[in-house]
């Protein structure tokens, strides 16, 4: 990027996407769930690249929905959103932050890398304990499993590794 | 090169039968056997209902003029629908009577059945010439193995099980592994999309395919059945009865308010 204004541009339209609270757990962003894939300027105007998580995540349409709204509200009329689709999304994206985040809001994050499957378990994410059970592969999000713990009791949702 | 209306055919011949999977397996919700079955069909059923429209969005594109995903799902007819027939099989079975219970080892069969095939598909095709079809395949792939852990969980847990689940289950596999011999048998689409790269060779698929399901059928305690020489229609687009009524339900909002948007 040669021009510095262009991309300072860019890096202010990277900011506002990316503090999106994601529709469904708001508790992280979009730049958190590495669904903000890029910033960058295709045919003279900005284009913002996001990634679902899901084929048939419901909440696609409306993060690239709020996207295109808090772009229009700072004033970037010009800037597009697009989906793309590869590579494929990975909770391998999701950062430390992010996972410490889903953490305290009682959401056990993944447990391992996309690649060490969903058989893995999580710890909870209330007291820690790695005595736990699944009760169901999926929970209240496509993205998520339910589990219980067996030393505190308590039923958490998982992000499964994916 | 394949010509571009091959193309289309070839991607809406795989966009159907996951659509119409999805709808069948829409049925059971707010009907499963337990909570967590209800969620985790729902869910299954969404995912397939979003790799249908991936794929309708991407021949949309292709074909241009005013195609659309909501033209392929809701305006063709049961002779354009390409899914494979026991994709559209009721959930109550093969031989069931129109009004009969839904069978959840039929489903969950059906399922095993269908994401040991789709994983070996979608593998292949995440290699496809097409780019748009490849990134959609490397997506699918990562969710038919989710579906495909489900499913074999459930019909480990119905083979071994009960008396009675072991015999639903087994009836299960022996009136649908028919129905699959469709899936492995290549016409000349199936054969023009894997010359030219875009596709798949259907028949290559069967073997690894067959290892899957023997394996988990010895685990689940049940015999997998003798092989068949019965080949279903529905990719060549000639249907069994149920196809017509499955799309009356799904396509009757779209087409009592055309161009409706909400």
């Amino acid at each position: 990027m040669a021009d510095p204004a262009a991309a300072a541009r860019l890096e202010t339209i990277r900011a506002i996407v990316g503090a999106i609270p994601d529709p469904e757990i708001p508790v992280v962003t979009l730049a958190d769930l590495g669904i903000l894939r890029d910033v960058l300027i295709d045919d003279g105007a900005p284009l913002v690249l996001l990634t679902p998580t899901y084929s048939g995540c419901p909440a696609t349409e409306a993060i690239a929905a709020q996207a295109r709204e808090a772009l229009d509200a700072a004033g970037f009329a010009d800037a597009r959103v697009r989906t793309v689709l590869a590579p494929a999304w990975s909770t391998d994206w999701i950062g430390e932050d992010a996972r410490r985040k889903l953490r305290d809001f009682g959401i056990a994050p993944p447990a391992c890398s996309a690649a060490c499957g969903a058989r893995t378990p999580p710890a909870c994410p209330r007291c820690g304990s790695g005595e736990v059970e699944q009760v169901s592969r999926w929970g209240s999000t496509p993205c998520k499993a339910h589990y219980r713990c067996l030393a505190c009791r308590e039923p958490f949702d998982y992000f499964k590794p994916y | 090169m394949i010509p571009r209306e091959r193309h289309v055919e070839y991607l809406l011949r795989l966009a159907d039968s996951p659509l119409v999977l999805s709808h069948r397996l829409s049925e059971w919700c707010g009907h499963g056997p337990v909570l967590e079955e209800d969620l985790a069909l729902a869910n299954i059923a969404l995912d397939l209902l979003g790799q249908a429209r991936l794929l309708y969005q991407h021949a949309a594109a292709l074909a241009g003029g005013d195609a659309s995903e909501d033209r392929y799902a809701y305006f063709r007819g049961v002779p354009e629908f390409r899914n494979f027939t026991m994709l559209e099989l009721p959930n109550s079975g093969v031989a069931s009577a129109g009004a009969a219970d839904p069978d959840y080892a039929f489903t969950i069969v059906r399922n095993a059945m269908y994401s040991a095939w789709a994983l070996e598909l979608w593998e292949r095709l995440s290699r496809s010439a097409d780019a748009g079809l490849a990134a959609i395949a490397a997506k699918s792939l990562k969710e038919a193995r989710y579906h495909l852990e489900h499913a074999s969980d459930w019909t480990i847990r119905f083979g071994d099980g009960t008396d009675a689940s072991h015999a639903r289950a087994q009836r299960a596999l022996d009136s649908l592994a028919p129905y699959a011999n469709e899936w492995f048998a290549a016409d000349a689409l199936d054969d023009e999309a894997a010359a030219s790269g875009l596709g798949v060779d259907c028949a290559a698929l069967r073997g690894p395919w067959l290892v899957r399901m023997r394996a988990l059928a010895e685990e689940a305690t049940l015999r997998w059945p003798e092989d068949s020489a019965f080949l279903s229609t529905g990719k060549r687009g000639l249907h069994g009865e149920h196809l017509g009524y499955l799309l009356a339900e799904m396509q009757s909002l779209a087409r009592a308010h055309p161009e409706a948007t909400w």
